[in-house]
C-alpha cells in the first residue's frame, strides 16, 4: 500500500510532464493540422541550450528561462522557415518533414555535445518526504506540478479570455474567413509553433534531470508516451491532453514499479495500440479525428 | 554504378508502350553484379552487399509508401525481428536458407499484425504508432534478455563459404539474390491487380470501395508484402555483420529508410534502390569527411544531419511533396 | 466628389486563363450596388478581387483613392472594406458572441456588440450558442452583423440571400437599405435573387463570361425583359 502511494504521486508527477509535452503536440495539431514529430528533438535542442548556460553561469533559472525562450524562438523558426513551405494537402508531408528536422537537429546536437549522457541536475531535492514512513513527494516533484498547472492555467487564460487567445482559435479553425476579418492568420500560426515549442522545451527541461540526462535521443521515449497521451486525449483536446498525460504517467510508473523497468516501453506501446484500435476518437473528443 | 537505371523500367507502367519483363532486366543486372563482385576488393564488395541488403527493405517500403500511401516508421524494427530470428535459428540449426525463411515468416507474421492495426489508421496515428513501434522493440531485447542477451545481443553462426571465394563476394551473392528475388517478385505483383489496387486505394479510398476493391485487405497485404522484404534485409544485416544487437535497430534506422524512399522517389524500384545506395554512400561520405576532420564526433552525426537536410530539401522542393515525388511517374504514363 | 470604390479594367482570376476581363465599375457611398449574372459568371470571383483574396493581374482598384493592389488581405479592414462571402463563412466553433467579437478586433477600442444585437434579436438570445448550432438564416444574420461590426464603409455581400425564406431576405434587404439611409454605407450586393436585389438596390450591373455587360438604374434592368432573358435566364 506504502509503495502504491508512493508510485501513484510519482506516477502523476511524471504524468504532468508527459500532460505539458502532449498539450504542445495538440496546440500545434489544432493551430495546424500537423503532429509535430519534431517536439521531442526540439526540446532536447533547448534543454542543452538551458544546460549550457547553466553549467556556464551557475545558475539553473537562467538556463531554464533560456530553454523556454529558446523554445519560443525555435518553434517560430521551425514554421517560419520550414514547415510553411511544406504542402499540406497530404498529412504525411508534414510528418516526414519533420522527420527530417529530427535527424538535423540530433545530428547537430551530437557534433556540438557529443553522444554520451550529459549529467543535469534538477534545480530542487528529488528526495521525497516522509508522512510517517510513507515516502510521498519530492520537492522536485511540487515544482513540477507547480509548473505544470502554471502553464496550463495559463494557456487557459490565454485561449479563453483574451483578443490573441480569440484569434489563434479563429485562425485555426477558419483561416480564409479570419483573414477577411482581419486577422493575421500567419502570424497566428507561428505564434502557435513558439507557445507550442515553449511547453514542450519545459516538459524537455522538466524530464531531464529524472532520466538518464541528457542525449540527443534523450526523448524518443518520451515523445511516444506523450503522443499516446495526446491520443489518449483525442488530439483536439487540451483538457484530453491533460488526462491523457496524467493515465499515461500512472500506466508506466505502476507498470516500472510492480513489473519492471524495461517493461514499460511496451505498456506505452499496448496503450497506443488499444486506444488507437478500441477508442478511435480518443477518449475525450468529439470529432471523428482519425482519418485527419 | 551500371545498374542503377536498370530496374526502373520493371515497375513502369505504360500499357500502350512495349515493356521491358522484369526478368529482362534483372538476368542482366544479375549477371553485372556477379562480375562486379569478382572485380571489387573485399571492402567494396561488403559495400554493395549493403546495398543489396537494403534494396530488399527500400523495395518493399517504396512500394508501401509511394504506391499504397502508408507510411511506417518503423521498418527497423522489423528488420531487427528478422535479424533476431535468424540469429536464434543459426545458432540452434545452422542452416541459412532455413534462417532466412524463417526470418521471413516470423517479420511476415509481425507485420500482418502490425498492418491489420494500420489498415485502420490514417496519415499521423500511423506515422505515430509505428514510430512507437520503432522506438519500443528494441528495449524488447533487454526485457526478455535470457533469450535475446540484452544489449549485447547475439552472436549468430555461419558456415564459412567455399574457399574459392571470399567472405565479402559471397556476402554480396547472398545479399544480392536477395535484392533481386524481391525486386522480381515485387515488379511482378504491382504489375498486376494487386498494384492496380494499391493506387486505386492510394489515390481514393471511397471510390476504390465503391470500385469493389478490398480496401483494408489491399492494405494488410501491402504492408505485410513490405514486412516480409524487411525481414529478408533484417536477416541479410545479421549474417553481414554476423551478430545481432538493439543498437543495431535504432529509431534512426527506420527514419533513413523513410528518407531512402523518398528521395530516392516514391513508387519506383529504381527509387529504391537509389535509397539503398544512399544509405550506403552518405554514411561513407561522412565518414571519410569526419575521419579528415579527425573529430569522432562527426561520426555518425554528419551523416544524421546530411540525411535530415537532403530530407526536407527534396520535401520542400517538390512542390505537392510526397505526391509530386510520385507523380513524375503517372505523367510519363499519360504523356504515350 | 469622386465615388467611393473605383474599379477600372480590373482583369482577374484563378491563376491560368482569367475570369474577369476588363471590369470597370464605381460604388458611391451610401449606395446600394447590385451585380448580377448568371451561376459562373464571375461575380463571386470579382469580390473575392476586391476584398484582396485574388491577385488584380490588371486594372485599377481604389477606395476613397487610394490603391488597393497589393494590399493584403487582413488588412482590408483598416480600408474600410468588409466582405461576407458565400455560404456565410461563420466560424463554427465558436460561439456567436466570439463571431462577433472577431470582427471589431482589428480596432484597439472594444467592440460595440448592443448595436448589432439590436439590429438582430435573434442573436441576442443565442449569445452563447455555437455556431454550428444556428438555423441558416441565423448564421447568415451573424455573419452580415459580424461584418458591421467592423464598421466598414463598404460591404461586399456575397448572395446573402442563399437557401433563405423570402420573408428573411426581404429583412435583409430592409436592413441594408437602412444602413445605407442612417450611416452612408456602401453595399455591393451579389444576388442570385433578382427581384429582390433590385428591390434595394439604387442600380445593378449584369456581368457575362466575366464581362460587364450592362449598367443602368435598378428600376430599368426591372423593366429589362430582354435582358432577364438574355442574361439572367429567367
Ligand atoms: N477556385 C477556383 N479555381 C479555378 N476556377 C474557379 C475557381 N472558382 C471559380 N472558378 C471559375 O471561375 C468562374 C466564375 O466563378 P464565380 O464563382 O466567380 O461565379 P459566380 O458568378 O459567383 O457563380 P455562382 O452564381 O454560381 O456563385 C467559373 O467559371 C468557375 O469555374
Ligand atoms: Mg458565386
Amino acid at each position: 500500500m506504502d509503495r502504491f502511494l508512493y508510485l501513484t504521486f510519482d506516477g502523476l508527477s511524471r504524468g504532468a510532464v508527459y500532460a505539458a509535452f502532449a498539450l504542445a503536440l495538440v496546440l500545434i495539431w489544432r493551430a495546424a493540422r500537423i503532429v509535430n514529430f519534431a517536439q521531442g528533438a526540439m526540446a532536447v535542442a533547448t534543454a542543452y541550450a538551458g544546460y549550457s548556460v547553466t553549467n556556464a553561469t551557475g545558475s539553473y533559472w537562467l538556463g531554464f528561462i533560456v530553454a523556454i525562450v529558446g523554445g519560443l524562438v525555435l518553434g517560430a523558426l521551425v514554421e517560419r522557415v520550414v514547415m510553411r513551405f511544406v504542402d499540406h494537402s497530404s498529412p504525411l508531408n508534414g510528418v516526414v518533414v519533420a522527420l527530417g528536422l529530427v535527424l538535423i537537429i540530433q545530428g547537430v546536437l551530437g557534433m556540438i555535445y557529443g553522444n554520451e549522457f550529459r549529467p543535469a541536475e534538477a534545480p530542487f531535492s528529488r528526495d521525497a518526504f516522509q508522512l510517517g514512513d510513507v515516502a510521498l513527494l519530492s520537492r522536485y516533484d511540487l515544482f513540477v506540478f507547480a509548473a505544470v498547472g502554471t502553464v496550463v492555467v495559463l494557456l487557459t487564460l490565454l485561449f479563453t479570455r483574451t483578443s490573441t487567445g480569440l484569434r489563434m482559435r479563429a485562425a485555426a479553425f477558419a483561416p480564409d474567413v479570419s483573414r477577411l476579418l482581419g486577422v493575421p492568420v500567419s502570424g497566428m500560426l507561428t505564434l502557435g509553433w513558439a507557445l507550442a515549442a515553449a511547453v514542450g522545451s519545459l516538459a524537455g527541461m522538466l524530464v531531464v534531470p529524472t532520466e538518464l540526462g541528457l542525449h540527443p535521443n534523450a526523448m524518443d521515449l518520451l515523445f511516444i508516451s506523450a503522443f499516446t497521451a495526446a491520443v489518449v486525449g483525442g488530439l483536439d483536446s487540451p483538457v484530453g491532453a491533460v488526462v491523457g498525460g496524467l493515465i499515461v504517467g500512472l500506466l508506466l510508473t505502476y507498470v516500472s514499479g510492480y513489473l519492471g523497468a524495461t517493461v514499460a516501453p511496451m505498456a506505452v506501446l499496448i496503450l497506443l495500440v488499444v486506444v488507437l484500435l478500441g477508442r478511435p476518437d480518443g477518449l475525450f473528443s468529439r470529432a471523428k479525428a482519425r482519418t485527419a | 554504378m551500371t545498374t542503377v537505371t536498370a530496374p526502373e523500367k520493371v515497375t513502369t507502367n505504360r500499357p500502350k508502350r512495349k515493356r521491358l519483363s522484369p526478368l529482362a532486366v534483372v538476368i542482366p543486372a544479375a549477371a553485372v553484379i556477379l562480375a562486379l563482385t569478382y572485380a571489387l576488393p573485399p571492402f567494396r564488395n561488403y559495400q554493395l552487399a549493403t546495398v543489396g541488403a537494403y534494396l530488399c527493405v527500400t523495395a518493399g517500403l517504396t512500394v508501401l509508401t509511394g504506391l499504397n500511401g502508408q507510411l511506417s516508421l518503423g521498418h527497423g524494427a522489423l528488420m531487427a525481428t528478422g535479424a533476431y530470428t535468424l540469429a536464434l535459428m543459426q545458432n540452434r540449426f545452422n542452416v541459412l536458407a532455413l534462417g532466412i525463411l524463417a526470418a521471413v515468416a516470423v517479420t511476415t507474421v509481425v507485420g500482418g499484425v502490425i498492418g491489420l492495426a494500420a489498415a485502420r489508421l490514417r496519415g499521423p496515428y500511423l506515422a505515430g504508432l509505428t514510430l512507437a513501434v520503432a522506438t519500443v522493440v528494441p528495449s524488447i531485447a533487454s526485457t526478455f534478455d535470457t533469450t535475446f542477451n540484452s544489449d549485447q545481443g547475439l552472436t549468430v553462426a555461419l558456415e564459412p563459404p567455399p574457399d574459392a571465394i571470399t567472405v565479402e563476394q559471397w556476402q554480396a551473392w547472398l545479399c544480392w539474390a536477395g535484392a533481386l528475388v524481391t525486386v522480381l517478385v515485387i515488379a511482378y505483383l504491382v504489375r498486376g491487380r494487386f498494384g492496380r489496387d494499391m493506387r486505386a486505394v492510394r489515390d481514393d479510398e471511397t471510390a476504390a470501395k465503391l470500385a469493389g476493391i478490398g480496401v483494408a485487405r489491399t492494405q494488410v497485404l501491402a504492408f505485410v508484402l513490405s514486412a516480409a522484404c524487411a525481414g529478408l534485409a533484417g536477416a541479410l544485416f545479421a549474417v553481414l555483420a554476423q551478430s545481432v544487437s538493439p543498437g543495431a535497430f535504432p529509431l534512426t534506422l527506420s527514419l533513413f529508410l523513410v528518407m531512402a524512399v523518398v528521395i530516392g522517389g516514391l513508387g519506383r524500384l529504381s527509387g529504391a534502390l537509389i535509397g539503398a545506395v544512399l544509405l550506403v554512400a552518405l554514411p561513407e561520405i561522412a565518414h571519410s569527411i569526419a575521419e579528415d576532420a579527425g573529430s569522432q564526433r562527426l561520426e555518425g552525426n554528419l551523416a544524421l544531419t546530411f540525411f535530415g537536410v537532403v530530407l526536407v530539401a527534396v520535401m520542400l522542393a517538390a512542390p505537392g511533396g510526397l505526391a509530386s515525388l510520385r507523380l513524375k511517374r503517372n505523367k510519363q504514363k499519360g504523356r504515350t | 466628389m469622386s465615388a467611393l470604390l473605383e474599379v477600372e479594367g480590373l482583369t482577374a482570376g484563378y491563376g491560368a486563363a482569367p475570369v474577369l476581363h476588363d471590369v470597370s465599375l464605381t460604388v458611391d457611398a451610401g449606395q446600394i450596388v447590385a451585380v448580377l449574372g448568371a451561376n459562373g459568371a464571375g461575380k463571386t470571383t470579382l469580390l473575392r478581387t476586391l476584398s484582396g483574396q485574388l491577385a488584380c493581374e490588371k486594372g485599377r482598384i481604389t477606395v476613397d483613392r487610394e490603391d488597393l493592389r497589393g494590399v493584403k488581405v487582413e488588412r482590408m479592414v483598416r480600408h474600410g472594406i468588409a466582405h461576407v462571402p458565400e455560404g456565410r463563412g461563420v466560424v463554427t466553433e465558436l460561439t456567436v458572441d466570439e463571431n462577433l467579437r472577431l470582427g471589431g478586433l482589428w480596432r484597439k477600442q472594444k467592440p460595440k456588440l448592443d448595436g448589432i444585437y439590436d439590429l438582430f434579436p435573434a442573436l441576442a438570445q443565442r449569445r452563447n450558442h455555437l455556431g454550428h448550432q444556428l438555423s441558416g438564416g441565423e448564421r447568415q444574420m451573424l455573419a452580415i452583423g459580424r461584418a458591421l461590426v467592423a464598421e466598414p464603409r463598404l460591404l461586399l455581400l456575397d448572395e446573402p440571400s442563399l437557401g433563405l425564406a423570402p420573408k428573411i431576405t426581404a429583412q435583409i434587404m430592409a436592413l441594408l437599405r437602412d444602413l445605407r439611409d442612417r450611416t452612408g454605407l456602401a453595399v455591393l450586393l451579389v444576388e442570385q435573387n433578382v427581384r429582390s436585389a433590385l428591390s434595394v438596390a439604387d442600380e445593378g450591373l449584369v456581368l457575362a463570361l466575366g464581362r460587364v455587360v450592362t449598367r443602368n438604374d435598378a428600376a430599368t434592368l426591372a423593366g429589362d425583359a430582354d435582358l432577364r432573358h438574355v442574361y439572367l435566364g429567367f
